[in-house]
């Protein structure tokens, strides 16, 4: 699985990119694996006000849904269309041309509490472990 | 986990190398996918695909009188069948109510194979070993065999180069040798195209889906035979047929024989239940914009919810949610606009056409 090393994650999969007090999220390799083909996104619109950890939406493959968490607290800025009209995006790019949504971070020391890289790799190799007893 | 609790099926082993994904289904590990839903979805549309159903119940009654027997636990009259036909039916209870639905295939004169549902597996050889007779003999062969199915436009002539030889016209079933062993072709399928289901010893299965997927044939798995069978329409049972749903309401009144005399659990809660029409009907709603309908999400027309789906989830062929659902006969009709609940946020949808699916024939374009 890939997992850049420059980006922050949480436990429910998400990844953060901050530059300065902008926050660009999308989900992480692992979860749009685990989700298979997604069909379907429901984000937050720009003016939203997010706290951390607060569901801002829901994505939908083919097999289930699921929510999505905001890893950080802020104000949504832009949502990305172009992976609302062709949703594989996520799959194909998840890092990439398929990122979610970007926030004004209310708080960038809420930063500190996400998951490095390397925790991350620990913690999906560990829910995969699970997966496959 | 609760996993070890789980059946496994005969070629498990090799559904993992060809990178399938298990899941629970009706106690069984079954392969959800391999390389995807959508891909596997469309190469059963465009070419060809393999499923491991061995998970389905595979019951052969035979004898003298097997014919009359197994009538008496069925809703159709299989005697009727001739020798190399196959017809689907349904086993009711005393009201009528839909106990499993199945496939009943007679291979020989005195030989029927009947196909159930894993999860009513056990409840249909109870309430065929009730109905026998002394000469009648059945044989549940799940664990001796496998069971494939082989569909898509394509699955006819790979099928063919396989077995060197012509394989069954539709709804017609065959036993040919093959690799030492019989293998039982049948033209019957649960995807909406044209295809064989096969039954073969757990060995020569093994290599049949090999040469199959040497052939090209792509390893298919849950997720699209539900996506599949959703475009053509074709129930579920648990979902879209159980004991609270009639066979006409369902659009399966072609299962039920009435009118040969025959006496089978049912019939006259079924003969009762016939002489009025439905007052609703399994309806196709296909969704206007985004958002997936689901299973067990309401539908509302003028502010009242008139329903739930019964089934529901995203057609790869069409790009948007699909769904069905009993709806009084007066909004089943096509063109009515409603509304679904998906999770608190309203989607407009429309009746359309039953089935949303349906594949070319041959000479068409």
């Amino acid at each position: 699985m890939n997992t850049p090393t420059d980006l922050s994650f949480s436990k429910e999969h998400e990844w953060v990119r901050a530059e300065g007090d902008i926050a660009t999220i999308g989900v992480t390799d692992y979860a749009q694996d685990q989700l298979g083909d997604i069909v379907y996104l429901d984000l937050p619109s720009p003016g939203d006000s997010l706290s951390q950890g607060a569901k801002m939406g829901e994505i939908e493959s083919v097999k289930a849904v699921s929510d999505l968490y905001a890893p950080a607290g802020g104000e949504v800025l832009e949502m990305n269309q172009a992976a609302i009209d062709a949703p594989e995006l996520v799959n194909e790019e998840p890092y990439g041309r398929g990122w979610l949504v970007k926030l004004r971070l209310s708080d960038p020391a809420q930063m500190d509490s996400l998951l490095s890289a390397e925790a991350y790799d620990e913690l999906i190799t560990r829910e995969m472990e699970e997966n496959t007893d | 986990m609760s996993g070890d609790t789980l059946r496994q099926l005969p070629l498990a082993e090799r559904h993992r190398e060809l990178g399938a994904r298990f899941a629970p289904f009706a106690g069984w590990a079954m392969p959800v996918q391999y390389s995807g839903i959508v891909k596997e979805h469309h190469a059963v549309r465009e070419r060809a695909g393999v499923f491991d159903v061995s998970h389905m119940g595979r019951l052969f009654v035979s004898g003298a009188q097997a014919g009359r027997a197994l009538r008496r636990a069925v809703t159709y009259n299989v005697e009727a069948l001739e020798e190399g036909e196959a017809h689907y039916a349904l086993m009711c209870n005393e009201d009528g109510g839909i106990l499993d639905d199945l496939f009943v295939y007679r291979l020989a004169s005195e030989r029927y194979l009947v196909v159930n549902n894993a999860a009513n597996a056990s409840l249909g050889r109870e309430r065929i070993a009730s109905v026998l007779e002394p000469g009648v003999e059945l044989e549940d062969r799940q664990e001796s065999t496998v069971m494939l199915a082989l569909q898509g436009p394509q699955a006819i002539a790979i099928l063919s180069r396989v077995i060197d030889g012509e394989p069954p016209a539709r709804r017609r079933c065959v036993e040919v040798d093959w690799l030492d062993s019989t293998l039982f072709i049948c033209r019957t399928g649960y995807t909406g195209e044209d295809g064989v289901e096969l039954v073969a010893p757990v060995e020569a299965g093994g290599a049949l889906l090999e040469r199959l997927v040497a052939e090209g044939v792509v390893p298919c798995g849950l997720g699209a035979r539900d996506t599949l069978r959703l475009e053509a329409a074709l129930p579920l049972y648990g979902n879209d047929i159980d004991t609270d749903t009639s066979p006409w309401e369902a659009g399966l009144g072609f299962a039920v024989s009435l009118d040969d005399g025959a006496e089978f659990a049912g019939r006259a809660a079924l003969a009762t239940v016939h002489e009025s029409p439905p007052e609703r009907k399994l309806a196709c709603l296909q969704a206007q914009g985004r958002g997936i309908m689901r299973a067990g999400c309401s539908i509302l027309h003028g502010g009242r919810t008139v329903a739930s789906m019964s089934s529901g989830g995203f057609s790869p062929t069409l790009g948007v949610s699909i769904g069905m659902a009993y709806l009084p006969v007066e909004l089943a009709q096509k063109g009515t606009e409603l509304e679904v609940d998906v999770r608190g946020k309203p989607l407009a949808v429309a009746v359309v056409p039953r089935p949303f699916y349906r594949r070319k024939r041959a000479g068409q374009t």
